[in-house]
């Protein structure tokens, strides 16, 4: 399991969910946070490329021994490429949840929707009110 | 329920040194993982692991007719026991439906000890103590008695057996010898699929052997693993793959009902099994992607055909794999169907069991 960190260079939805943007497109994952709420993943299936997602809805879903978890999007576009490796070996998403652990990549069809999620220390405040 | 404190084993200390996650499971405050489930099944299936079972049951029946009250109230022929047998069997209600699976040791003439599951036990002992009035015998409850740990995997007779100071009972077979210091029960049973042995321990010297147990090489394993072994061997858990309402025929169990000994409910279990059941338990495996779980639906052609009683991911044959009941004659391995997980339909294979093999060694 990964130490518990936060990278300053990410921003956060509140459902635990990171983008990293990079001009108008961004590559989304999971927050430390969420693997370690979820506990040991056991299964995850990519979307399909091409396919739209919408900011705050759910784009795919998650499985650990425990429980099955949505993954919601931080920001609306369509799909660029999607992390295949982790569909092989889902405790990537435990080892490394910012880097191998990166989930799908997409264009962005409203890049301005990235100033409503929250900076590192916004969201580690909201860490720790949970 | 809500209120009650929740009960702890004898090994809780070692449980808490040894990082595991604690989670309530039937009135007891039980390991679930340590170090992984996956790490901790892995570990079974190749060296040794160490389950805490002891909020498991136990039930001593003794007196002179010890035999007879048992013949009456388990499934299989009791009689065929010798000193220092062991027997599988199930609890039936007179409507043959399932109170419990349970095994059963001969400890010597006229004196059994019956272990039973955690959130059956109470219920379990007052069946057995109603029905010793009939019958020259006495039950006892011997469930404080005992700290119970699991011993599983291809190294977990040698790593026992360097603690013992006498031979270990063979498969199915039990006896009395000194562990690590203790004068335990050894019994040549499990619930993984592996090799190994089960230890009943007074439950003062539970955490030495423990301790010894580890220092030898076993790993802490935990609930979520022991699930997934026994689901990969398709071994039945009750209240997923059998309860009540289900009569050991369709469970899948006739083969550990001797009707001819008349125990309670052997007339229902005849006829179910002159008659046949409208469903069976059924192994099958995901061919596709997915993890099938607990109360899914089993379809063909757009018809339910099932339900899902057990489901996980297998990981030696990292596929999803279950247990669940279908229609009767759809029961047979190769049968192709489909489990509905939370609206998505993950095509299935029925199998036969086990679902896994272990490779065969010349050891």
């Amino acid at each position: 399991m990964a130490e518990e960190t936060y990278p300053d260079d990410l921003r956060y939805h509140p459902e635990h969910d990171w983008a990293r943007v990079e001009g108008e497109e961004a590559t989304f994952g999971i927050t430390w946070y969420a693997q370690d709420a979820l506990g040991e993943v056991v299964f995850y299936e990519p979307p399909e490329v091409g396919s739209e997602v919408t900011k705050d809805q759910a784009y795919a879903e998650v499985e650990s021994v425990k429980a099955v978890s949505d993954v919601y999007s931080p920001l609306s576009g369509e799909i660029l490429a999607v992390n295949e490796a982790i569909a092989d070996k889902p405790e990537i998403l435990n080892e490394d949840p910012y880097g191998d652990g990166w989930l799908v990549r997409v264009k962005l069809s409203s890049p301005s929707e990235v100033d409503e999620l929250l900076d590192v220390a916004a969201y580690r405040k909201l860490l720790e009110d949970e | 329920m809500a209120t009650a404190a929740l009960k702890r084993t004898p090994l809780y200390e070692q449980h808490a040194k040894a990082g595991a996650k604690l989670v309530p499971f039937a009135g007891w405050e039980m390991p679930v993982s340590y170090e992984g489930v996956r790490a901790e099944h892995l570990a079974v299936r190749s060296g040794c692991g160490v389950f805490d079972v002891s909020h498991m049951g136990e039930i001593e029946t003794s007196g002179p007719d010890a035999l007879g009250l048992l013949q009456r109230l388990l499934s299989n022929d009791v009689s065929r026991v010798d000193v220092g047998g062991a027997q599988y069997s199930v609890l039936c209600r007179d409507d043959g439906g399932i109170l419990d699976d349970l095994f059963t040791y001969r400890l010597d003439d006229g004196r059994y000890l019956t272990v039973t599951n955690a959130a059956n036990h109470e219920r379990d002992f007052e069946w057995f103590a109603e029905h010793a009035d009939e019958f020259d015998a006495g039950v006892s409850d011997a469930i404080d008695r005992y700290a119970m740990l699991a011993v599983q995997g291809p190294e977990a007779r040698g790593i026992v057996a360097g603690l013992a100071a006498g031979e270990l009972p063979k498969r199915m077979r039990t006896t009395t010898i000194d562990v690590n210091g203790a004068e335990t029960l050894v019994c040549g049973t499990g619930y993984t699929g592996e090799d190994g042995v089960e230890l009943l321990v007074p439950a003062d010297d539970a955490a030495a052997t423990w301790d010894a147990l580890l220092a030898a090489g076993a790993k802490p394993a935990g609930l979520g693993a022991r699930d997934t072994l026994r689901l990969e061997v398709c071994f039945h858990l009750y209240g997923n793959d059998m309860d009540e309402d289900r009569n050991p025929i369709e469970a899948g169990l006739g083969w550990c009902c001797k009707e001819a000994t008349g125990f309670i409910g052997s007339e229902a279990v005849a006829a179910a099994r002159e008659q046949g059941t409208a469903q069976r338990l059924a192994p099958f495996v995901l061919t596709g992607a997915g993890i099938p779980r607990e109360g899914n639906a089993v379809v063909l052609d757009d018809q339910e055909v099932g339900i899902v009683t057990s489901g996980t991911m297998s990981p030696c044959l990292e596929v999803g794999i279950g247990m669940a009941y279908v229609t009767a004659e759809l029961a047979e391995p190769g049968t192709e169907v489909e489990i509905d997980v939370r609206g998505k339909r993950r095509p299935a294979r029925i199998e036969s069991k086990p679902l896994y093999r272990r490779e065969e060694t010349d050891g």
